[in-house]
């Protein structure tokens, strides 16, 4: 059969002034979807508008600013149900029998609890505190605290006694201490380029915090790092083994994702090149599939059963944590969680991001994670064992602003994904399945991947850690607190604008004012 | 007080009751009555890091995770029943099992042999990459699932009885034998959807498998002459370590599972 004509319009028209444009070419070459190109005769460059996918690659490196890409004009006639994107998606599944795929997080406009809460600080009583003068502790402890420290004085029954030091005697659970409670989202090579997990790592190391390596194993190249990376345990178990699970600092089961719940991933077989083949240990070529549920986990005791063959396997050294995606009830689930023995509960809500996601799925399963939070916290408390697992959630925290909220509503820390991108250059283009992504963020076309300098990214990453850190210790000093510990589940320090009754009951916020 | 939880009671509690272990000729035997699998464990640990190469694990009452964190070049015996997870992350070792062993025997397995002379039950093998299972008798549902292969790690599954439904589902690498020893001429196996997902490796079935019996999937045929002599190497070897004779086992022909295509679901999206 012939290819059919698509009855689809260009979403961008790329705008040239050819007053400005000096014939350089950089735009042909910068981009990756084949829209610009040069006729050598003509003297003229052309664009392909129907192929923009809107990333801006070509505007941000066009030497002159000649070009302007902008949102084509054309539209639909106007209809309040049948916006353009829905006609659009039905357009190209007439024309492909397909599951419509998208990446990054859900665009849709789903109500952003952060942007209704406001936080306090202190005025006149409890004065506020100078972070530029007065040390605040930004310095978070991951893992399972135990029930109670029992001390008893070094030498005690010998006789000795008074002036002798105080020990515990009980063991403790392996702890992971980070400098800043914001960690790097799990991110699976394969999915991202080399250079954007090095990146991520290398970042991560110097500012002394965790990168994830996903689901898709991790370079032998990157085990330099391995102080400060997270290793993840998902159900096509790419990369899996001993060596793996011990260099890590903790291991991620990872049952669910907060832009796909429920379904499980496949990276497709022409993205699984030599390199990638070799970290996932599976042949090059073939799709690398991670069915939807880990097939040795069908409930709550098969999950604690992994959970200690992980704790078997890295001889009770290291924490291990449970990612799951922000879904009803998600507070029964999670409370299951630490009672199936983990020592971490991730939550990712449903504004997190993917590398490929069905969009129907992206933008209609899940719950938003500020709820689920908020509840899983609070279920935790009321049942005693919030002190048995940290809490670590994730889903489209967009400044540090978000971040202190979260904490305050409970969170450990945070894991951030989209932002990390959008520091080294991406512009949420929703592109990253293609594996054409023009910033080298998610590509692995070898010529495409060296766009990202992994230095200058991951000193683009450390800034980032660095601002948003600094951001955190003015608001805490504002706040009148010096320790992020002192935030953690600290509801009163938040008030809700512009909600219902029945969120703010579910936030545990009172309403701003009262 | 928290209600019931894995995690409170023993999991964290490093020192629980052991029992002495007894040194026979330079094997090491531990009874394992009465101890949680953590200690026991522990106990097989310390074993491996003095040199002691043979291990014998006596009145074994369902520990899980036996041989899991333990990388090296030794053989474990095991009397009585092991549980969950036996072999989890394997890397090395040769285990032998007198009894049946349970769920999950293998999961995510890189390197050694287990050998079970007994029945195995669900998942066996899952994701398992490198090594060799041996089991004498039927294992249970999603056997293979998930198994992988890369350069010169292949591993290898012989079942001599027979499987339940979801046979290799997921597959992507990997060699699994099934014998069907007891089956009469012509008998089906009593499995569906046998290879539901395979995207590599192959499947070896002795006797007949109808094509309802598979997933879409997946194809039948012959098996290749390179591929006979490593069915009849496999057999031999079986015969050895669990009786039988292999000439007659070979007697009856075996069919082929094999994947269609590397990209079974290449035409599932839109772009």
């Amino acid at each position: 059969m012939s290819p059919m004509k698509t009855h689809t319009w260009p979403e961008f028209i790329v705008e040239r002034n050819d007053d400005r444009c000096i014939r350089c070419q950089v735009c042909v070459n910068q981009c990756t979807f084949d829209v610009h190109s040069y006729d050598a005769g003509l003297d003229e460059l052309f664009a392909v508008d129907m192929n923009c996918v809107g990333c801006q690659r070509c505007q941000v490196f066009c030497p002159t600013n000649a070009l302007t890409i902008r949102t084509n004009p054309t539209q639909s006639r106007p209809n309040a149900n049948w916006r353009l994107e829905n006609l659009f998606d039905v357009k190209k599944q007439a024309e492909s029998g397909g599951i419509v795929l998208t990446g990054m997080g859900n665009d849709k406009p789903f109500r952003i609890y952060w942007d209704h809460l406001v936080l306090n600080a202190s005025q006149v009583t409890n004065p506020s505190i100078d972070p530029l003068r007065e040390p605040m502790e930004l310095r978070t402890y991951l893992g399972r605290k135990p029930d109670r420290v029992v001390f008893q004085r070094d030498g005690e029954g010998q006789g000795e006694g008074h002036g002798s030091p105080v020990v515990p005697i009980q063991n403790m659970t392996p702890l992971v201490a980070i400098e800043t409670p914001l960690m790097f989202s799990a991110m699976s090579y394969g999915a991202i380029s080399y250079n954007t997990q090095h990146a991520l790592m290398r970042a991560a190391q110097a500012f002394g915090t965790m990168a994830n390596t996903g689901e898709g194993g991790w370079p032998r190249e990157f085990r330099q790092y391995k102080e400060n990376v997270i290793v993840q345990v998902a159900s096509g178990r790419f990369g899996v083994d001993l060596e793996y699970l011990n260099d890590a600092r903790f291991v991620e089961i990872k049952v669910g994702q907060g832009a796909k719940p429920g379904i499980g991933g496949h990276l497709p077989g022409e993205k699984v090149t030599l390199d990638v083949s070799r970290t996932r240990m599976i042949p090059e070529g073939s799709d690398a599939i991670s069915p939807a549920p880990h097939h040795d986990i069908y409930s709550i005791e098969d999950l604690g059963m992994l959970i200690h063959a992980l704790k078997e396997a890295t001889r009770y050294e290291k924490p291990v944590a449970v990612k799951i995606a922000a879904v009803h009830n998600v507070s029964a689930i999670a409370s299951g969680i630490v009672r199936a023995g983990a020592d971490i509960v991730v939550i990712d809500g449903l504004r997190g991001g993917t590398g490929a996601a069905p969009k129907v799925i992206r933008d209609n399963v899940g719950i938003p994670i500020e709820l689920a939070l908020a509840q899983v916290d609070q279920r935790l408390r009321k049942e005693g064992i919030r002190h048995q697992a940290s809490l670590v959630v994730a889903g489209g925290f967009r400044s540090s602003g978000d971040v202190i909220k979260a904490i305050a509503l409970g969170a450990d820390a945070v894991y951030i994904g989209t932002a990390a991108f959008v520091a080294i250059g991406c512009t949420l283009c929703q592109k990253c399945y293609t594996g054409k992504c023009a910033w080298g963020i998610t590509s692995n076309r070898p010529e495409v991947v060296k766009r990202l300098n992994p230095d200058h990214a991951a000193e683009r990453l450390e800034n980032l850690l660095r601002a948003w850190s600094r951001e955190i210790k003015e608001m805490l000093g504002g706040m009148g607190i010096n320790s992020v510990e002192s935030l953690r589940g600290n509801r009163l320090h938040l008030r809700a604008v512009g909600l219902e009754q029945w969120e703010m009951d579910a936030l545990g916020v009172k309403g701003a004012g009262l | 007080m928290a209600p019931w939880s894995y995690a409170t009671p023993g999991a964290y509690a490093m020192a629980g009751p052991t029992n002495p272990v007894r040194m026979e000729q330079g094997r090491g035997i531990v009874d394992a009555s009465g101890i949680y699998y953590r200690q026991l464990n522990e106990q097989l640990r310390q074993l491996v890091k003095h040199g002691i190469r043979e291990i014998e694990i006596i009145n074994c009452y369902g520990q899980r995770y036996l041989g899991t964190s333990i990388p090296g070049d030794y053989q474990l015996k095991v009397y009585g029943t092991p549980g969950n997870d036996l072999g989890f992350a394997m890397d090395g070792p040769t285990i032998e099992v007198f009894g049946n062993a349970q769920d999950g025997l293998g999961n995510t397995m890189n390197d050694g042999e287990i050998i079970v002379h007994g029945h195995a039950g669900d998942a066996l093998a899952m994701s398992m990459r490198g090594g060799k299972l041996w089991v004498r008798d039927s294992v249970g549902y999603r056997c293979g699932i998930h198994m992988k292969e890369y350069g010169d790690k292949v591993p290898q599954v012989v079942i001599g009885g027979t499987c339940q439904d979801f046979f290799g589902e997921y597959m992507s690498g990997g060699t699994v034998i099934l014998l069907g020893l007891g089956l009469a001429e012509g008998e089906k196996y009593k499995a569906d959807f046998i290879g539901t997902g395979m995207h590599g490796g192959r499947i070896f079935v002795r006797g007949h498998v109808d094509p309802a019996q598979v997933g879409k999937e997946v194809g039948l045929t012959e098996p290749e002459p390179e591929e006979q002599e490593q069915i009849g190497a496999a057999v031999r070897r079986y015969a050895e370590l669990f009786g039988g004779d292999a000439a007659e086992i070979l007697k009856r022909p075996f069919v082929k599972l094999y994947p269609k295509s590397l990209r079974p679901y290449g035409r599932l999206y839109a772009y």
